[in-house]
């Protein structure tokens, strides 16, 4: 009884043994492929479809992840264009306000009062701006306000936290004038245009195109020496008494944001000085 | 209310007639929010306090303008009785009122200004002025007319709602 197992036994280690050997050999790897390639095309079959089911549960969740995803995107976009043009426009303000700084420093006699613009005067005959700045910030009547280029007006009317401003280009205002290199004086005004033009300018005075306009100080107005602009082009006529001039000015109103009111200069009036008739 | 309601609303054309739409010009012209919004509550049927938000317009644009006060509140009342004579005439269409007050109130308004403007010394062309200012705000305050004519009177139907009989 023992015999025959141990035979058992024996045949089998060697029937193990040869199987092994033909598996090592590669003799067994046709038949294997015959009986895998079955159970491959099922297994294949089983995990596409529970692929497809994987997909068709977890698609709409990964969509609504997409979707906020991308949501919350877009606001981050949204934030760093709005942060853009915030420091855009701060840096513009920087520019103006380090251009007025210059200018002040160029002109240490005068103490400046930097101003916003906050407004225009409603009636299209007027030019008039409205600041941010009133009589609770030192600011009075009469006092000249310029920005980083040259001169802006005066100040018509103040309140307590805002006052209006009468811009050169207004055609209520008149300033008193020199031009250089020629030194004439002459006087400036204003037109519903919004443009700007010299007259009395005397027929003998040689003034020509470029030629720069500064405030004369004459009238006590305007301290002296503020710039205004330059002459564009001049009208002879040999008839009139006067010649007159258009003026290109380097204060772009239609930009004017920041202006700087000179607050230690008071004006004068000199009404009562000006001379009348006396009846005999 | 209907006085009190005055003061918010004309306030805040004023700061929108001086901050925004006084910046953009037709020409040199540019469009009058006041004058349209008293305009407009003026033609409404029920209203009854177009006076008086004349009288509050005309303080308050003087805040801003200027023009003297006096100048402003003479030309908002003629604007306004003006209105009120055509509402009584045309009174089945207050929309052909509205735009022809805009039309007349604007030259009734700028005509006022250059008056005001020559008394106090300042030299205005006339031709100039017709074509450049008065001819371009008459456009732009004709062409908000309507939208204003809506919404004042959503307002005036909010503030005098209609009686019904019952």
């Amino acid at each position: 009884m023992n015999s025959i197992r141990s035979f058992q036994t024996v045949i089998l280690t060697l029937l193990v043994v040869g199987i092994l050997l033909l598996a090592l050999g590669g003799y067994l790897t046709p038949l294997s492929r015959l009986a895998l390639s079955p159970f491959i095309g099922v297994q294949t079959w089983l995990a596409t479809r529970y692929q497809a089911i994987q997909d068709f549960i977890t698609a709409p969740r990964d969509m609504g992840r997409l979707i906020q995803q991308n949501a919350e995107l877009q606001a981050e976009i949204s934030r760093l264009q709005t942060q853009i043009i915030e420091l855009q426009q701060q840096n513009s303000e920087l520019a103006v306000l380090s251009a007025l700084l210059d200018f002040a420093r160029t002109h240490p006699e005068n103490q400046y009062l930097t101003a916003s613009v906050i407004g225009r005067d409603p009636n299209p005959f007027l030019r008039y701006v409205i600041i941010n700045r009133g009589s609770d910030d030192g600011l009075r009547r009469g006092m000249p306000v310029v920005s980083q280029k040259g001169l802006v007006g005066r100040i018509a009317a103040v309140t307590a936290n805002g006052a209006s401003v009468q811009l050169i280009t207004d055609p209520g205002t008149s300033v008193n004038v020199l031009l250089q290199p020629s030194g004439v004086e002459a006087a400036l005004s204003g037109s519903i245009t919004g443009e700007v033009s010299l007259d009395m300018i005397p027929q003998d005075a040689l003034i020509k195109s470029g030629d720069l306009i500064l405030t004369s100080g004459l009238g006590g107005d305007y301290p002296p020496n503020i710039l205004i602009g330059q002459v564009t082009s001049v009208r002879q006529k040999p008839f009139e008494l006067f010649q007159s001039a258009s003026v290109q000015p380097v204060v772009d109103f239609s930009q004017l944001k920041i202006a700087l009111v000179i607050t230690n200069f008071r004006p004068v009036d000199i009404t009562p000085l000006i001379a009348t008739p006396v009846a005999p | 209310m209907a006085v009190f309601i005055a003061f918010p609303i004309l306030g805040l054309l004023v700061i929108l007639q001086s901050a925004i739409v006084a910046q953009v010009p037709l020409l040199h012209g540019s469009a009058d929010l006041i004058l349209l919004a008293l305009i407009a509550w003026g033609v409404q049927p029920r209203v009854t306090t177009s006076w008086h938000w004349t009288v509050i317009a005309a303080f308050l644009l003087s805040i801003v303008t200027a023009l003297p006060l006096a100048t402003v509140l003479l030309a908002y009342l003629l604007v306004t009785g003006l209105t009120r004579v055509l509402r009584g005439r045309i009174w089945q269409w207050p929309l052909l009122v509205m735009l022809t007050v805009t039309f007349l109130g604007t030259l009734i308004i700028q005509l006022l200004t250059i008056v005001t403007l020559r008394i106090t010394g300042t030299t205005i062309p006339l031709g100039a002025s017709f074509n450049l200012i008065t001819l371009p705000s008459a456009l732009l305050n004709l062409l908000l007319a309507i939208p204003m004519y809506a919404l004042i009177g959503d307002l005036a139907s909010w503030i005098y709602p209609e009686e019904i009989e019952i």
